[in-house]
Order: C-alpha cells, then sequence, then structure tokens
C-alpha cells in the first residue's frame, strides 16, 4: 500500500496558513505569531545564539587553518607527481636513494605539534567558555527530557510540562536572557540538536546534562534527536520558538492555565476520560494523570503532532488516533482501536485544548 | 618492469612440481583443512571482498531510500537493520579479515620465513572468524524469518546501552550481535597472537627489526594494538550478555548502572579499533610507494617511530566520540589535545610519503594510482577529523552526516584505496598472472569519480544539520540535492567494484604469466615463485639490509653500505 | 647459479642468530589480551563501588579469603619448584610438586564455591540482586573460569607425567603453560584488592 505522506506533503506555506486562520479564530493567549520567521536549514552557519556564533567563528579558524595545510601538502604531492614522473619508458637507471634527513624529520615533527597546541589552546578557550558558563539566576530554567519518540519540556518554575515544541525568550543586547536547560532521559540515549541555536548535548538516562543558549532572534528553529533511539529515531524532531518577552510571558501564562473545558464537546471529553489515553497522557484538570505519554492539556498550542512527524490539523489528529502506525510506524503509542465514531469525538474534544 | 630472470639462485625452486591436483573434492578439502599461511591469507580476503560486496550492496539499498526526502523504498525497521548491518559488515567481516588475510599472506614470506608460528592456531581463528560471520548474518532469517529483515540487529554498529538491554531491544537481535562478534573476536586475538610470535620468533638470518619491512612493523605494532583493543568489546558484550539473560545490571539504569560505561568501553575498543583499520593500509603504501618510485623510503627509522607513536597515542583518545555525553570540560579538553597530538605522527607518514616520491622516477601502474590517491584522500580525512576533534564545533558535528563523511573517507578512501592498490601489487604473487592493466584503471578512475561524487559532497548536509542513522529525512531542510548526489555516487562505486571483481576472475585464467618479480621490487616475497611454493623459500634466505633484492640487483650500490 | 643461499653482502656470522621462543612470545601476547579483559572488569567493579541502590553491600556479607589466597599463591611457588625439577631430570619431584599445585588449585576453587554458596544462600546475593552482585560474580567468576582452564591442563600434564609421557626437553613448553598460570595468581592478586579490600 502507497503511503502518501499525509497531508505534511503539503507545502510549508500551506501549513502555516492554515495556521494563520486557526489563530485568527481568537485565542490571543496562543502567543503564535502571525509573522513567523522560520529557519528552515537548521545549518550550523546560520547561527542565532552566542555558543552556536561561538563555535561558528572557532570553525572559521580551523578551516582557514586546514585548508591552508591541505593545499601546501597537496600542491607538494601533485608537483611531485608532475615532475619526477618516469618520463621514459625505457629508462631502467634508478634515481639516487635518499635515505632519509633527521633535520628534516625534526621539523616535520615540531611544526605539526606548534600547530596543534595553538589549536588546543584555541578551542580549549572555547570549551571551558561554553561549558562552565555560569548560569544567572534569572535564566529560564526548563527539563528536557528525552523519550522514545519525544520530547517532554518541563518548566517546573512556572508550574508545567508540555512537549516537543520548546518555547524561549529572546535574549537580547538590552535585555539579556539565558535558556538553561537541564537534560534527562526517560528511557535510552537522545541528543538534543537545534544547530542554529547550540551544539548538541545527549540525553542519556541516570545522569543529567546541561546546556544553555541565548537566541538573539525571533523565530522557529528546526532540529531533531541526534542519537540513535531506536526505530522512530528519524522522527524525533524538534521546534525551537524564540519569542519576544510579551510573546513569550503571554505563552507561559496560557499554558500555566488548567485545561480548556468547553461544554460543547464534554461528551469527547467524557469519553477520553473512560479510555485507556488517561494512562499515558496528562490534560491538567482532568482525570487523565498519566506521565508516559506527552502532556496534553495545550495540545492545540502546538503546530505539530507526533513530535512533527505530521501537522497539527484535525484530519492528521483523527488519523493519529485511529493508526498511529500509519503516521509514525513503531510509536508506542497504541491503536486504540476506537470506533469512527468515538475517534471524533476525542479529536473533537482535543482540538479545544487550546 | 623488470623480468623474471634475478640472481637469488636455489631460493626459487626449479624441481617441477610433482604432484596433480587431484579431484575438486581434494582440492576443496585441501583448502578447508589447510594450515598454510598463504591458503589462508587467501580465504581471508576472499571472505572480506565477499563481504565488501554484501555490505556494499546495502550500502546501496541505504543510499536509494535516502535518494530523495520521504521515501518508502525501505521501512524504518528493515533501514535500521540494512545499516546496522551495514557497519557491522564492514568494519568486523570485511575490514579486519582483510587486514589479517594481508598480514597473513606477507608476513611470513617478507620476513622469509616458512609459515606463521603457530598455523593451527591461524586456521583456527579463520574459521572463528568465518564462522562468527556467519552467524550474525543467520540473524536476517533466524526468528522470525525473512520478513522485515528477520532479527538482524538493527541499533547502529554501536550497540549503545540500554537500547540493547532486554528492556529495550526484545528478540535476539542483539545476542546475534553480541555473540557474532565475540567469537570472530576469539580469531582476530589469535590471528594478533600468531603475527606477533611470528615477527618476533621467525625471522630469517640477519633481519634484525630494524631491517623488516615496514609492512612487517606496521603489522607488528597492529597486532599488539588488537590485544588490548578487541578485548575490551569482547569483555563489554560478555557483560551485555549478563544483563540480557542472567539478571546483571551493568547498564541497567533502573539498578543505578549507567550508559555512559558502555559507551567508554566501547570506545576503548572502537577508536584504536580504527586505527587497527588503517595501520595496514599505511603498511601497503609503504611497500608500493617505494617501489613504484623507484626509491627506498624515506625515513624509515621516523616511519618506525611514528607508526608505534600512532598505536600508542590512539590508546588515548577515545572520549573524543564523546564530547556530547556530558563529560567534565577538562576531561573534554584532555581528549582534544590528545586527539590533536595523534595526528602528529599520522602528518609525518604523509610527509614521508611525498619525500619518497620526491626525486624519483614515478610509475604510475594501477598499484601506484590507488595508493597516491590514498595520499591525498587520507591527508583531507586526517583534517576533517582535526576538526572533529575541536570539541565545541564537535557539539555540532557529531552524529552528523559529516562524521560519516570523513569516516568513509579515511575508511573508503584511505583504507580501501589502500587494499585495492595491495590487491594489484601482490595478486600477481598469489595467483601467479598479472591483473589487467586496462580494466585496472577503469576501475581506478571510476572508483575515483563515484567516492568523491558520495564522499565529498556528504560533509555538505551533515554541515547543514542532517543526522545520522535516520530512514528519512524531511523535504525542505536543503538536504535533498545533496543525498541525490551521494546516492548516485555510491552507484558508480558499484560499478567500479564489479569492475574490479570481473578483473580478479577473468586474469586468473587469462591474465600474463607474472613470474617471481614482476614490479622489479625489492623484499623478501619477490624472491620466490609466483605463486610460492608452500614452504616459501627453498632455502632460508640471509639477509643484510632493508631491501635485500636491491642489494642483489644492485651489488655496486647495495643498502648494507648505508645501514 | 650463484651459490646455496642467497649471500650476505657483509660477513657478519649469524651462527648465534636466536630469536625468542615463540612459545613464550604467543602466551604472553595472550595474556597481554587477557590483562585487557580483566581490566574492563575491574574498571566496572571500581565503578560501581558504592552505587548500589539496594541489597547487599560489601562490607556486610564479603570475609577476607586469606585461606584461598595463601592456597592459590603458593600455588605458583609449588609449580616453580616442579619445573626446577623437571629441568633436573628428577620426574618424581615435578610430578609431586605438580600434583600438589593442582590441589592447591582445586581448593582454592572450592573454597571459592563455599563462599558463592554462602552469598547466594546465606545472604541472598546473587548476579542479579543489585550492581554489586553482578559485578562481584562476573569478575570474580572471571577469573574463577580462567583457574578452571588452567587446572585443566595442569591435570593434562599431570596425567602425562604419570603415564611416563613427559620428558625433560618438554620443559620449554611447560614454562609456557606455567607462565599462564602465574598470570592466574597475579590476577587473583590484584582481583583480591579491588574486591576485598578497596571495594569494602
Amino acid at each position: 500500500m502507497s503511503r502518501r505522506w499525509l497531508q505534511a506533503s503539503e507545502p510549508r506555506q500551506a501549513a502555516y496558513a492554515l495556521l494563520l486562520l486557526l489563530s485568527c479564530a481568537g485565542h490571543a493567549a496562543w502567543g503564535a505569531p502571525t509573522d513567523q520567521v522560520v529557519y528552515q536549514t537548521p545549518s550550523i552557519y546560520q547561527t542565532h545564539s552566542g555558543p552556536a556564533r561561538m563555535i561558528e567563528h572557532l570553525s572559521f579558524f580551523v578551516i582557514e587553518l586546514t585548508a591552508a595545510i591541505f593545499i601546501v601538502v597537496a600542491s607538494l604531492l601533485v608537483y611531485v607527481i608532475v615532475r619526477y614522473r618516469q618520463r621514459d619508458p625505457n629508462d631502467d637507471s634508478e634515481p639516487p636513494q635518499i635515505y632519509g634527513s633527521t633535520q628534516i624529520e625534526l621539523a616535520w615533527t615540531v611544526i605539526p605539534i606548534l600547530i596543534v597546541v595553538v589549536l588546543f589552546l584555541t578551542t580549549a578557550r572555547i570549551l571551558f567558555a561554553i561549558q562552565d558558563q555560569k548560569m544567572p539566576a534569572a535564566a529560564i530554567d526548563a527539563d528536557v527530557i528525552g523519550h522514545q519518540y519525544w520530547w517532554e519540556f518541563r518548566y517546573s518554575k512556572f508550574g508545567f510540562t508540555t512537549a516537543n515544541e520548546l518555547h524561549v525568550p529572546l535574549s537580547s543586547e538590552q535585555a539579556p536572557m539565558i535558556t538553561s536547560l537541564n537534560l534527562l532521559s526517560a528511557d535510552v540515549d537522545h541528543s538534543f540538536w537545534v544547530p542554529a541555536l547550540f551544539g548538541k548535548i545527549d540525553s542519556i538516562p541516570n545522569q543529567v546534562n546541561h546546556m544553555w543558549f541565548n537566541p538573539d532572534k525571533a523565530g522557529l528553529y528546526v532540529g531533531q534527536c541526534a542519537q540513535f533511539c531506536g526505530v522512530q529515531h528519524a522522527k524525533m524532531l524538534l521546534r525551537v520558538y524564540v519569542q519576544t518577552p510579551e510573546e513569550f510571558a503571554a505563552w507561559v501564562k496560557n499554558q500555566r492555565q488548567p485545561s480548556v473545558q468547553d461544554p460543547a464537546v464534554a461528551d469527547g471529553r467524557q469519553l477520553f476520560e473512560s479510555q485507556a489515553c488517561i494512562s499515558c497522557h496528562v490534560v491538567r484538570g482532568t482525570a487523565a494523570q498519566g506521565k508516559f505519554g506527552p502532556d496534553l492539556t495545550h495540545f492545540m498550542s502546538r503546530d505539530t503532532l507526533a513530535s512533527g512527524a505530521a501537522d497539527n490539523t484535525p484530519a492528521n489528529l483523527r488519523l493519529w488516533i485511529k493508526d498511529p502506525d500509519y503516521v509514525k510506524p513503531g510509536s508506542l503509542m497504541p491503536a486504540m482501536q476506537l470506533s469512527d465514531e468515538q475517534i471524533d469525538k476525542i479529536a473533537a474534544y482535543l482540538t479545544t485544548l487550546k | 618492469m623488470a623480468d623474471s630472470t634475478l640472481p637469488i639462485g636455489s631460493a626459487i625452486d626449479l624441481t617441477p612440481p610433482g604432484e596433480t591436483y587431484g579431484t575438486w573434492l581434494e582440492q576443496v578439502h585441501s583448502w578447508v583443512v589447510t594450515v598454510d599461511h598463504k591458503k589462508l591469507g587467501m580465504m581471508y580476503m576472499a571472505y572480506a571482498l565477499v563481504f565488501l560486496l554484501v555490505g556494499g550492496f546495502e550500502a546501496i539499498l541505504l543510499r536509494i531510500q535516502l535518494a530523495v526526502p520521504h521515501n518508502n523504498f525501505l521501512s524504518p525497521e528493515v533501514f535500521n537493520r540494512i545499516f546496522t548491518m551495514h557497519g557491522t559488515t564492514m568494519v568486523f567481516l570485511m575490514g579486519m579479515p582483510l587486514i589479517i588475510g594481508f598480514a597473513n599472506y606477507l608476513v611470513p614470506l617478507m620476513v622469509g620465513a616458512r609459515d606463521m608460528a603457530f598455523p593451527r592456531l591461524n586456521a583456527f581463528s579463520f574459521w572463528m572468524t568465518a564462522l562468527g560471520g556467519l552467524f550474525l548474518y543467520y540473524s536476517f532469517i533466524g526468528g522470525v524469518g525473512l520478513q522485515g529483515a528477520g532479527s538482524a540487529p538493527d541499533f547502529t554498529w554501536w550497540g549503545y546501552a540500554p537500547y540493547t538491554e532486554r528492556a529495550f531491544s526484545r528478540g535476539h537481535s542483539a545476542d546475534y550481535w553480541a555473540l557474532a562478534l565475540i567469537v570472530s573476536g576469539f580469531g582476530t586475538i589469535g590471528a594478533a597472537v600468531n603475527i606477533i610470535a611470528t615477527t618476533l620468533c621467525m625471522r630469517c638470518k640477519g633481519m634484525t627489526l630494524f631491517r623488516m619491512p615496514l609492512l612487517v612493523w606496521l603489522n607488528l605494532v597492529v597486532a599488539g594494538m588488537i590485544l588490548v583493543t578487541i578485548s575490551p568489546l569482547t569483555a563489554a558484550q560478555i557483560m551485555l550478555e549478563i544483563d540480557r539473560y542472567l539478571g546483571g545490571h551493568f547498564f541497567d539504569s533502573q539498578a543505578g548502572g549507567q550508559p555512559v560505561l558502555w559507551m567508554h568501553f566501547f570506545w576503548i575498543f572502537g577508536h584504536p579499533e580504527v586505527y587497527v583499520l588503517v595501520l595496514p593500509a599505511f603498511a601497503i603504501a609503504n611497500e608500493v610507494i617505494p617501489v613504484f618510485s623507484r626509491k627506498a623510503i624515506f625515513g624509515y627509522p621516523a616511519m618506525v617511530a611514528a607508526s608505534a607513536g600512532i598505536g600508542l597515542i590512539s590508546l588515548s583518545v577515545w572520549a573524543h566520540h564523546m564530547f556530547t555525553v556530558g563529560m567534565p570540560s577538562a576531561a573534554n579538553a584532555f581528549f582534544v589535545l590528545s586527539t590533536g597530538l595523534v595526528g602528529v605522527p599520522t602528518g609525518i607518514k604523509i610527509f614521508n610519503w611525498i619525500a619518497t616520491m620526491w626525486g624519483g622516477k614515478i610509475r604510475f601502474a594501477t598499484p601506484m594510482l590507488f595508493c597516491t590517491a590514498f595520499v591525498v584522500q587520507f591527508l583531507f580525512a586526517g583534517l576533517t577529523g582535526i576538526m572533529l576533534s575541536v570539541a565545541p564545533w564537535n557539539w555540532q558535528l557529531h552524529n552528523s552526516y559529516f562524521v560519516i563523511a570523513h569516516f568513509h573517507y579515511v575508511l573508503v578512501g584511505a583504507i580501501v584505496f589502500c587494499f585495492l592498490g595491495g590487491f594489484y601489487y601482490w595478486y600477481p604473487k598469489m595467483i601467479g598472472r598479472m591483473l589487467d592493466e586496462r580494466l585496472g584503471k577503469w576501475h581506478f578512475w571510476l572508483f575515483v569519480l563515484g567516492f568523491h561524487m558520495t564522499f565529498d559532497f556528504m560533509h555538505i548536509p551533515g554541515l547543514l544539520g542532517m543526522p545520522r542513522w535516520i530512514y528519512t529525512y524531511e523535504p525542505g531542510r536543503g538536504w535533498e540535492i545533496w543525498n541525490m548526489i551521494v546516492s548516485v555516487g555510491g552507484i558508480i562505486q558499484a560499478v567500479a567494484t564489479l569492475i574490479f571483481v570481473y578483473n580478479l576472475v577473468y586474469s586468473y585464467f587469462k591474465g600474463p604469466e607474472a613470474g617471481p618479480d614482476p614490479w622489479d621490487a625489492w623484499t623478501l616475497e619477490w624472491a620466490t615463485s609466483s605463486p610460492p611454493p608452500e614452504y616459501n623459500f627453498a632455502s632460508e634466505p640471509v639477509v643484510a639490509s632493508r631491501r635485500p633484492l636491491w642489494d642483489l640487483k644492485h651489488p655496486e650500490d647495495p643498502d648494507s653500505r648505508y645501514e | 647459479m650463484s651459490a646455496t643461499t642467497i649471500p650476505l653482502a657483509h660477513g657478519a656470522a649469524h651462527e648465534d642468530w636466536v630469536l625468542p621462543y615463540h612459545g613464550t612470545v604467543g602466551m604472553l601476547a595472550l595474556i597481554v589480551a587477557e590483562i585487557a579483559i580483566f581490566t574492563i572488569f575491574v574498571v566496572a567493579y571500581v565503578f560501581y563501588i558504592g552505587k548500589s541502590i539496594s541489597g547487599p553491600q560489601p562490607r556486610q556479607v564479603l570475609e577476607l579469603p586469606i585461606f584461598n589466597t595463601v592456597c592459590l599463591l603458593s600455588s605458583s611457588f609449588t609449580i616453580w619448584i616442579a619445573e626446577r625439577g623437571l629441568k633436573r631430570g628428577a620426574m618424581g619431584a615435578f610430578s609431586l610438586w605438580w600434583a600438589v599445585t593442582v590441589v592447591l588449585g582445586a581448593i582454592f576453587l572450592g573454597g571459592t564455591g563455599l563462599e558463592w554458596k554462602k552469598l547466594i544462600y546465606h545472604d541472598g546475593l546473587t548476579i542479579s540482586t543489585n550492581l554489586f552482585g553482578t559485578t562481584f560474580y562476573s569478575l570474580v567468576g572471571l577469573h574463577a573460569s580462567h583457574v578452571i582452564i588452567g587446572l585443566t591442563m595442569l591435570l593434562i600434564v599431570l596425567i602425562f607425567s604419570l603415564t611416563g609421557k613427559l620428558k625433560s626437553e618438554h620443559s620449554r613448553q611447560l614454562e609456557v603453560l606455567s607462565l599462564y598460570w602465574h598470570f592466574v595468581d597475579a590476577v587473583w592478586v590484584v582481583v583480591f584488592t579491588v574486591v576485598y579490600i578497596i571495594g569494602r
């Protein structure tokens, strides 16, 4: 059976048009900017944060150094190939046999050692600057917990948990703001990587790793898990929304609210609470308090579902609930074996969780 | 090229062979029960070539899947099994047998010995390696059978715990992986013991350690490294099996086990392992480049020291594979320094090869083509390695396609290229016939084209944020065109390799006779017939310099006067 | 055609061309590999000292195996005496001291078995109890398995000796085997120190 890749094969522009429509439908507290800049190519050379920029500049130094070495040595090789090629195929005489030269050996031992020392000192400076940076008290603090195959974000200072889409405030010269992340894992090794903003750091069970960044340009940055964690490692995508302090505050305010209790979908909520959904998912303010899967309290505030495997549209949501293996084969969400009518009700309920 | 009459007297046995070959069954039997290092060496090489094709086929499957985003050619499960098997195959069933095969064939000949120190251990080692490989590949059909690529390992060739623990890897794929490698690991250690004992105890008269060919030196260093490199992997895999079946907790996070311990053990194996693979490639370059430049190797003592230095320092760099796991900054800094330092002796070797060619009369027969390409490609690979050693930059590049590009540049661009050069160089000795030069040049240039198309461009998606081990990728990230180019290059490499296989078979039957010394070379293996008789030399050689045949061909200007 | 060998370039005589015995070199190489394996298990043991979340701790259940250790280390001495006897051609002395070595090794194994019996049935410590159990049984077990292999080889040699097949010319080969046995004893010194002294 052919798998048309759902509606994610639509151009991104159309997906964002849909989001615009939804956002205009009236929840200002949602916080997604209407003129969102999307940093689509996660290039390590389109950096918008302190650590990433330090790495970028260090890399230029290294490239210049290695390029110089390459040009010198490769030129010598090319010269040798051209100049000392045997011209006359019948010439059987042997060239003078040179066995070595201690001075030359010393020279090309000492000079590389010096180069290595210089490189090491330069590298160490940046390494310590990034890794041992002290976190200011005002830093935004969040825990990032890797799961198979999604990301949990716990903003303990603010008192809420969300999933897959990380929101952080902008850091400007006038108002510097560091986001400080602790990385943990609930199961196997993962790695947290958004190239435009920082170098990756692994999330390893039984260990707490730490990293920080200070993004200086608002927009949406993309990344993904970078340590093989199982069959859907490829779809453990990441979205980091860098927002102005006002937008961020509005987003936090919304996330802190308990879940929306829309009476129009009360039957959907009841159905949801009576299914096994609640053993894996949290919806604050309801009976759903399961910790195995993503927090759904503000599910509709996210642009994608299944950690980026599909855009968050009602049709995709229905498909996901009906047959998760179609969207993300091997994901740990089971097919709930619900009837279409039940799925419609639950989906309708979930789409109210803004 | 020199002709086949050489003043080496009765080193060549001129008595006509009395025995006939016997029935087909008798011939197969003689290979199965052989303890002759030459036959075993060729069996290792044939084994490696078979798995080169198998592993290459797996690579083509991967590249078809990744040629376009959101492709449906392979399911995620199958893709994960195929890339795991590709890596495991190429390292353990292609790389290791290849280096051991060449060492087995050449070391006794080059030191003037009759065979390896322990011929029966030699046979045992080969069959253990073969068994390990067969067991690994049985995983495709064992368990649930062929559907979805069976129970083949699917967790990358690193086998990172806790993913390979029972909780996350149900079924037997982790067991196939661990047990197959434990078994073949015993074979590898046996081979290393043999190489060391042969080199230290069976050199012919006059061949002091500093008169051994550099190939023998490098294989000695490699054998020493194997002893301390394979064992950590064996130990870690035993621990994994204890966890999986005896209820152990070595890597069980629920009981306080630390995944990072597996990482340390694996990389204490894994990094020296890649030097185990590359040093024998250097060994081949050390033999081919001087002969085809018509000059002695420049700086023999420095080359010995550099080889030993690489072996030693490479044991201290392993955690440069772990810069992102959260080690303290001081530890990260240490590994930056040690990794940079291992580049120094490596660079010395490159400079010495160029200095060998300098002032020579270079003949670009196919072996030399491959070894020359090796020099520049290895230079490039080493420099991307230096880039990766810069820990902060590594935090971006780690586990991306940049790393895949780097290590394939070493594995294919350096190691495979050198070994192909070695095949073209020693095939005449092993088989008695020359490989076809025209086909060789076609092979070379097509392979160069395909190699660079694939692995030069592969660096770019890495810089653009594409991680490894993903069965598909998102469109719109700028990765599409590069993946397509990379995939097309793979097809070209496959075609080139098939030309090589054809050459091997065709030349076996139709190649011109080689004689004992078709390349006018200087080490002892060229002092006997092609192929050598079972006992190698009719009488034990006695040498007085590093190039005994040069001394014989140039009695007016022997090396022994200058050493 | 020139003379019978590849001629020497200049006249250094090589009658004294003596290289090491390949059996000894081979065994030393094997020992290096074994040291590497044991090192990894020792590192795992040390890494996990004090990290068990639950279950019996070393201090609670481990007693110093002094008698066992004395037996095993003495067997290195007795095997050396046996070797000396073989070199002299004193086959009776050889067989006697070799048998004593085997008995001492067997006592060590038996003692280990008794210790494990106590740990499992009395203290409830198995390989799956906790990190201590896993690393303890793995490391000590790895060593014990090497003792078993060594004892098996020693027994075979003892049988050869008692049936008169062993000769004084075999001392070089026997030296190789006793090298292995000394290695096994040396490993025990390390294991003893790490498990019973440092780790307790």
